[in-house]
């Protein structure tokens, strides 16, 4: 039988969040200035 | 199986020391990929160097001993060589080694190639600049590009194209980052006598090799026979997803290989082209309508959805398969192509942004759903290698898709036409290349049962 890792703890969720975070912020931070410059276009 | 493995010897790089543990959230996994992503997508930015670089000496200006625009330029096109290069030859070396130790390889190449460069930008030797970031760092690249591949479609057989376009996905976001990032980096290092180009290399090298180390730890590979919960695999393959395994030598004897490396070259070749050129294309077919600054803002925007429509493109394909959503790309982007000149004549700048959008996001999405793609027609246990192989269509197509742009516009200014008209032709012949890659996708079909591993050698 198939083994499955879905039984998540409440320290995997933790590491997660760390995780997605890590990567999500520096991320969403360089849309918001590539968004930002280009406004401009459109004025 | 997986406890007892972390307690046998060898090394913390080892595939057996990645087999995840019980409780493990595959969701981990793509972080881990982005974290290498997001760092090798900075190649996309390197030319907000280029200009500072020319004034090492100068500071305020170039003086002739300062390096030249066009020597600047084959530092990033040795990087991109060298990542085809990398990926095709290290592709074998990667599937046995498994993703953490490919991973640390890419950080130590990518982030030490940014140490190396500094140390040429300090003594001004242009040579250990192509050395460290456009040999070692191209390297790291191509590493870092493939590594998480396998381990992705592994953990998501379920939803192969969303896995690998979340990292896919990465590559076209590292830019975002980068370009931003330098640029203030190097306004915080800059001095009336320094223009900060150096310690801007040095600290991005740290942040880069801290960025992927950060993926090598969190990276896991599945125990043998794992399966997402719920997950059953279809008693009944479609037609193009296979159940078998192709060997990565047996691939490229394959007629099915070159039809994919032809589709992924006519879909780069078409996206690349204009990309490089977006900003003058768009001041250009508006003049006075769009500014340099505008411009600017129009290439960012692109970049946004380079990076979106690789998660969108790869993921829709996992719904509607992989050969349908290439047929996508290349019908739609034919009837695009053939309007964008259609934009400029009446002069609708937003028609013009909203068709240039789609043509990046599926040039993007071409990247992103490439892997499921090998996955299907070749199976799973080589498609790191193999993909490693297909992406020289990618060098191919860097080179191949700026010289036809260039080239074809200088030669209509030449014979007289105007600059707003010059791109038409190009857009047209991106059409017709749209085309030839609609035919050979159309052409994909199975591989023959000839190429597939014999059941003994695929237990071995």
């Amino acid at each position: 039988m198939a083994k499955t890792h879905e039984d998540v703890s409440d320290g995997t969720t933790l590491k997660l969040i760390l995780a997605w975070s890590f990567v999500g912020i520096p991320l969403a931070w360089g849309i918001y200035e590539t968004l930002a410059n280009a406004v401009l276009l459109f004025h | 199986m997986t406890h007892e493995s972390n307690a046998s010897g060898g090394s913390w790089l080892d595939r057996e020391h990645t087999v995840a543990k019980p409780g493990f959230s595959r969701w981990l996994v793509p972080p881990a990929a982005l974290c290498v992503h997001l760092c090798i997508g900075q190649v996309y930015a390197f030319s907000v160097f280029n200009l500072p670089m020319t004034k090492l000496l100068g500071i305020t200006q170039s003086t002739p001993d300062d390096w030249k625009l066009t020597e600047l330029g084959w530092i990033f096109s040795i990087a991109i060589v060298f990542l085809g290069l990398a990926a095709a030859f290290t592709g074998t070396w990667l599937d046995r080694v498994g993703p953490r130790k490919a991973m640390v390889t890419a950080a130590l190449c990518f982030g030490g190639g940014f140490l190396i460069s500094a140390l040429g930008v300090f003594l001004h030797q242009l040579w250990i600049v192509y050395l460290g970031y456009g040999v070692i760092g191209g390297c790291g690249l191509g590493i870092g590009y493939i590594s998480p591949v396998k381990t992705l479609i592994t953990w998501f057989p379920d939803r192969p194209g969303m896995a690998t376009g979340m990292a896919i996905m990465g590559f076209g976001g590292g830019a975002l980052i980068a370009s931003p990032l330098s640029v203030w980096l190097m306004q915080r290092f800059a001095s009336p006598t320094h223009v900060g180009v150096a310690e801007t290399f040095i600290v991005l090298g740290l942040i880069y090799f801290f960025f992927m180390m950060m993926g090598a730890v969190i990276v896991r590979v599945p125990a043998p026979g794992w399966a997402p919960k719920g997950y059953v695999k279809p008693a009944q393959p479609k037609k193009l997803v296979t159940d078998q395994e192709v060997h990565v030598d047996q691939a490229l004897k394959t007629p099915q290989f070159y039809l994919l490396w032809g589709v992924l070259c006519l879909n780069v070749t078409a996206g690349i082209g204009v990309l490089g050129q977006a900003s003058a294309m768009s001041q250009e077919m508006f003049p006075g309508r769009i500014t340099a600054i505008a411009a600017s803002g129009f290439v960012g925007l692109l970049s946004i959805f380079n990076m979106f429509g690789r998660f969108f493109w790869a993921s829709t394909s996992d719904y509607i398969g992989r050969r349908n959503t290439y047929m996508v790309f290349f019908l739609l982007g034919m009837a695009l192509y053939a309007a964008v000149p259609w934009t400029g004549h009446t002069g609708n700048v937003v028609l013009f942004v909203l068709f240039y959008c789609i043509i990046i996001s599926m040039y993007g999405g071409g990247f992103a759903t490439i892997p499921a793609y090998l996955k299907d027609i070749f199976g799973t246990r080589y498609v790191g290698a193999i993909h490693g192989r297909l992406l020289t269509a990618w060098s191919a197509a860097g080179v191949f898709g700026p010289v036809l742009v260039n080239y074809i516009r200088e030669y209509q200014i030449d014979h007289g036409v105007a600059k707003a008209n010059a791109y038409s032709v190009t857009m047209y012949i991106m059409a017709g290349l749209l085309f030839i890659g609609f035919l050979l996708n159309y052409f994909m079909h199975p591989v023959h049962e000839r190429h597939h591993l014999k059941p003994e050698e695929a237990k071995a």
